[in-house]
């Protein structure tokens, strides 16, 4: 199993989603510079958090015309696991990959700190190694991470199951419905405003991320299993 | 409107003085020389300066880069010969050796003046300008930490300053992509008028790669990178040296681009490891000129800049304004010849400007050409080793003998020692800074061990296994107050406890940076607490042994004749050798013991409790004894390593009381505590000084730890029992009297003033 994690200018986590990678599963991680057309031989994507291109004009806004997110679209179509971290979900949106966008959060100020979230469903590649309903600690640090859409595609991703992260006690950003996290209807496209890959040790505060490398791990063997 | 900022600039590019209209029109002042200075550089040239000459001179003499106020007394820093010190202060960072091959680069720096205009883009560019110290040296930064010091927040000028500072720092150092693990924050009416924004940064890496700011090699190319070169922050440098920033435009001030700094540490670092670098150094304070000027002297070479090939943002810029001109995220590089494109390539895929804009020479001048025709041309050693050297008086002010001034001890007993304790947690000095560093991102590249809001931060290493090993503990301290009531003494606190805070967390301290904010060194006052601060630091540093390996020079705080309180900044990194020895200081676990090591307070004076309670600083400050400081850091820590150690925070601002309180709140535990005191409840309580460490230890191990402490003869009192009735209770028996003196309150009720007081503020 074989992970990729885009690098665009700006991108600040890249490393952090690499190392966590090679600390939990152990498995091969390339960083693939953004100006890279293929993502062949892949079999997780994650666009990392970080500033790509400053942020500048909007979160996501230039990053989503960069070469490898054509190649990233592919690999979503292509039913293959795409995880975005923080910016990496406000460039998913911006592409398109996912409903909905990130507002600036309700404080109108950056925010860091490690907040709880509820995993509110375990059927996807991200989280079956959690359980339905367990209450995780995860970091956040980003200013524009309030979740918005309209009522209609609200309904439409609860009526889905698309919604994997809420935040369990405080809201901090002010997000609709008070989402952390979220799938594309294939539920092969995760967006999640939290940095599981800053929580794969104890040193860190918390060991809750894992689980979600050891998800993507177990669904890719399940899924080699069955194709065998 | 419009056409008369363009007939300006057509003026400013085409209509320069001559040197004639210079001396008549003595246009020198304006740029910050003294006539002195002035007829200094006419001997030096044998001819007068032209309105490029006389502009460079002016930012290379300034107070800001020729430190000619402050160099004499800076010696008394001196580090040479330390064995731990690769590199000391005269680079762009201090270096020192950690073990296992690695080095820590490190330094702090001011960004007062511009902050005190724009406080958003001041403090921002204050941070990319210390990051940038830090990368040029080869190190990759891992951490940030600032200082930072405002007037009262009941004031909306400075929670607008404040809040925008802040956001400054956050908004640059987030997207740079390097945590920000803290600092400190202080509000006295002292800084009203001149905060002090003062950034730190912490660097790690190989030792054998240490990058230097040399212009070596005759014929090496020089690279100019990174952003283009604006109209903005010219004559930066002088305007820091100059009293009352607020008279002067904000067009001196920088604007910082992150994004831009992001990319030029990357493609820098990738640079360095490709081996296609002579010298490299950071275009910071007066820009091309200090940077081009500072290398060429480093390697005792010249460099010829031709001020054509810069790539500008704006057209018809002078050469003046090109040699001037602060443009934030910029560096200079001296390639190896011949091997331009290589370094050229890697900026490419970077998507920065590269540009060959001079070279190397072996005439030992700074020449700058305009399209290869000659704009000016002085010595480098004229420049920089030829700035003029002052012995400023120093003159003890009368302020320090007033009997007034130092009557914190003849304050009236507290009437309610619970009441003055919720007061101190409410003050925003003592009160939690989460407000501030929750807008900081203390957990990119997560490593962060201990994050903001305890004694030190620590940013752990990582190793082979792809876990961690080790751990680079760092803190930021100092004391305005003690230094304005006693400058010496004020001084080796600062040392102290920072010193006392690395050892709380579980580290050795290892080595500082200083950042040394002070008023008008014209002034005989402000001078004597100028050198009387620096020799504390210095007398202090020796007996920590932590050399001192950077810092930076801040004078001339001062508005209306009004100087801040002297502000040196002691910015300190220790390494915790195992990191099951890391502490924290929230309390852990109900029935453990309490116990305090060092001595009791022996005055009010200095502490905030006496300003709260008299409304101005009270001195004196409290004394020091640097033998029993070191003693009393080596038990802590060496108990801390027999593991006996659950919690430990240091007796700072607030004194016993707020520790107390701090500790419970954090825990989320309570207190049940009663010990013996000699004199008043709140001097036991309040008052401050004194090498003090609260440490909670299972019952077990209590005994040892005190065997400890009586061995090295550091005094040790048993102050009582963590307890899960969520109450701060506290009984002092009073050694003369009957009665018992008591402070009991809700862990709750601590917890309020303590969490709210900032955010209440600025709401």
């Amino acid at each position: 199993m074989r992970f990729a994690v885009v690098v665009f200018p700006g991108s600040n986590c890249d490393e952090d989603a690499a190392h966590a990678i090679t600390r939990v599963l152990g498995a091969p991680v390339d960083l693939v510079w953004h100006q890279t057309a293929s993502l062949h031989g892949y079999d997780v994507v994650i666009i990392p958090g970080g500033f790509a291109y400053g942020d500048y004009l909007r979160a996501g806004a230039i990053a989503r015309f960069s070469p490898v997110m054509t190649a990233v679209a592919e690999h979503a179509a292509a039913g293959k696991p795409v995880l975005g971290i923080c910016n990496g979900f406000q460039i998913l949106t911006e592409a398109g990959l996912l409903p909905g966008t990130l507002l600036a959060n309700d404080s109108l100020q950056f925010r860091c700190e490690i907040v709880t979230a509820r995993v509110e469903t375990t059927a996807t590649a991200f989280t079956c190694a959690y359980q339905e309903g367990q209450v995780i600690r995860l970091p956040i640090a980003h200013g524009q991470g309030a979740y918005y859409a309209d009522d209609v595609t609200l309904a439409e991703l609860r009526r889905h199951d698309q919604i994997v992260f809420r935040y369990a006690d405080e809201n901090p950003n002010g997000s609709a419905d008070n989402i952390a996290g979220i799938v594309n209807r294939q539920r092969n496209v995760l967006g999640m405003m939290p940095h599981p890959e800053r929580a794969v040790h104890e040193l860190l505060g918390s060991t809750d991320g894992a689980p979600l490398f050891t998800s993507l791990l177990r669904s890719w063997e399940r899924q080699a299993t069955h194709g065998a | 409107m419009a056409h008369e900022t363009v007939d300006e600039m057509t003026q400013s590019a085409l209509a320069e003085p001559s040197p004639e209209q210079i001396r008549a029109r003595r246009l020198y002042r304006e740029m910050g020389l003294c006539d002195e200075e002035y007829e200094r550089i006419c001997t030096i040239l044998a001819r007068e300066p032209n309105h490029v000459e006389t502009g460079v001179f002016s930012v290379m003499w300034s107070e800001h880069c020729s430190y000619k106020s402050s160099k004499r007394v800076l010696r008394l820093l001196s580090s040479a010969g330390h064995p731990r010190v690769l590199q000391g202060p005269g680079e762009n960072a201090g270096v020192i050796d950690i073990g296992d091959g690695l080095g820590l680069a490190f330094k702090m720096e001011s960004h007062n003046h511009p902050s005190a205009i724009e406080p958003f883009q001041g403090a921002a560019t204050g941070v990319g300008g210390i990051i940038r110290d830090v990368f040029t040296m080869g190190a990759r930064p891992i951490a940030l930490l600032n200082s930072l010091r405002f007037g009262p927040l009941d004031s909306e000028r400075n929670r607008y300053l404040f809040g925008h500072a802040v956001a400054g720092i956050a908004a640059y150092g987030n997207c740079v992509g390097i945590p920000t693990l803290g600092g400190e924050v202080v509000f006295d009416p002292a800084y009203t008028h001149n905060p002090l924004v003062n950034a730190m940064c912490v660097g790690l890496m190989r030792q054998g790669r240490i990058a230097r700011g040399v212009a070596s090699g005759v014929g090496n190319p020089l690279l100019l990178v990174g952003a283009k070169t604006g109209r903005d922050g010219i004559h930066g440098a002088t305007f820091a040296s100059v009293e009352d920033p607020h008279s002067r435009e904000r067009s001196a001030v920088q604007v910082g681009d992150p994004f831009m700094e992001k990319l030029l540490l990357e493609a820098c670092l990738e640079l360095l490891d490709a081996d296609v670098v002579v010298g490299i150094q950071d275009l910071g304070a007066a820009g091309l000129t200090s940077s081009s000027a500072e290398m060429a002297s480093r390697a005792g070479s010249g460099v010829e800049i031709d001020v054509a090939l810069v790539p500008c943002r704006e057209a018809d810029m002078s050469a003046y304004e090109i040699m001037l001109s602060e443009s934030q995220e910029r560096m200079l590089v001296v390639a190896r010849r011949g091997r331009e494109e290589e370094a050229q390539a890697v900026f490419t895929k970077w998507g920065l400007d590269a540009v060959v804009v001079g070279r190397v020479t072996d005439e030992k001048t700074l020449r700058i050409l305009r399209a290869g025709a000659l704009a000016a041309e002085m010595a480098v050693t004229a420049l920089v080793d030829e700035a003029p050297l002052y012995d400023r008086p120093a003159a003890r002010p009368a302020y320090l003998d007033d009997p007034q001034m130092m009557s914190a001890d003849a304050l009236p007993d507290s009437h309610n020692l619970a009441a003055d304790l919720l007061d101190l947690l409410a003050r925003p000095t003592v009160a939690s800074k989460a407000w501030v560093y929750r807008q900081y991102d203390s957990m990119v590249r997560a490593a962060t061990a201990l994050r903001p809001g305890g004694d030190a931060a620590v940013v752990a290493l990582p190793s082979l296994d792809c876990g961690f090993q080790r751990g680079v503990a760092m803190t930021t301290d100092g004391n305005g107050r003690y230094v304005y009531l006693d400058p010496r003494t004020g001084g080796m606190h600062a040392v102290a406890e920072a010193a006392r805070n690395l050892t709380c967390s579980g580290a050795r301290p290892l080595a500082v940076t200083d950042c040394l904010n002070f008023g008008n060194p014209e002034k005989a006052g402000v001078f004597y607490q100028f050198v009387e601060s620096v020799t504390g630091i210095a007398e202090a540093c020796r007996a920590l042994d932590v050399p001192v390996v950077s810092g930076n020079v801040s004078f001339y705080n001062e508005t209306n004749g009004e100087d801040i309180f002297p502000t040196p900044i002691i910015g300190m990194v220790g390494v915790a050798d195992n990191l099951d020895h890391l502490t924290t200081i929230a309390l852990k676990e109900s029935g453990n013991m309490l116990a305090l090591l060092g001595a009791a307070a022996e005055t009010l004076g200095g502490s905030e409790y006496a300003a709260l309670r008299g409304g101005r600083p009270l001195g004196p400050t409290p004394p020091i004894d640097l033998d029993l400081e070191a003693r009393t850091q080596l038990v802590c820590r060496e108990a801390i390593q027999a593991g006996w150690v659950r919690a430990a925070h240091d007796v700072s601002d607030g004194g016993l009381a707020v520790t107390l309180s701090e500790m419970c709140i954090t825990g989320d535990l309570g207190a049940d505590l009663t010990w013996e005191i000699e004199g008043r409840a709140d001097l036991a309580l309040f008052g401050e000084g004194g090498p003090r460490i609260v440490v909670e230890a299972r019952e077990a191990d209590l005994a040892a730890l005190e065997r400890s402490a009586r061995e090295r003869n550091v005094p040790f009192i048993t102050l009582g029992r963590v307890s899960e009735q969520k109450t701060l209770s506290i009984q002092l028996e009073q050694a003369q009297r009957p009665e018992t003196l008591e402070l009991s309150a809700p862990i709750v009720a601590l917890r309020e003033p303590w969490e709210e007081a900032i955010p209440w503020a600025m709401r």
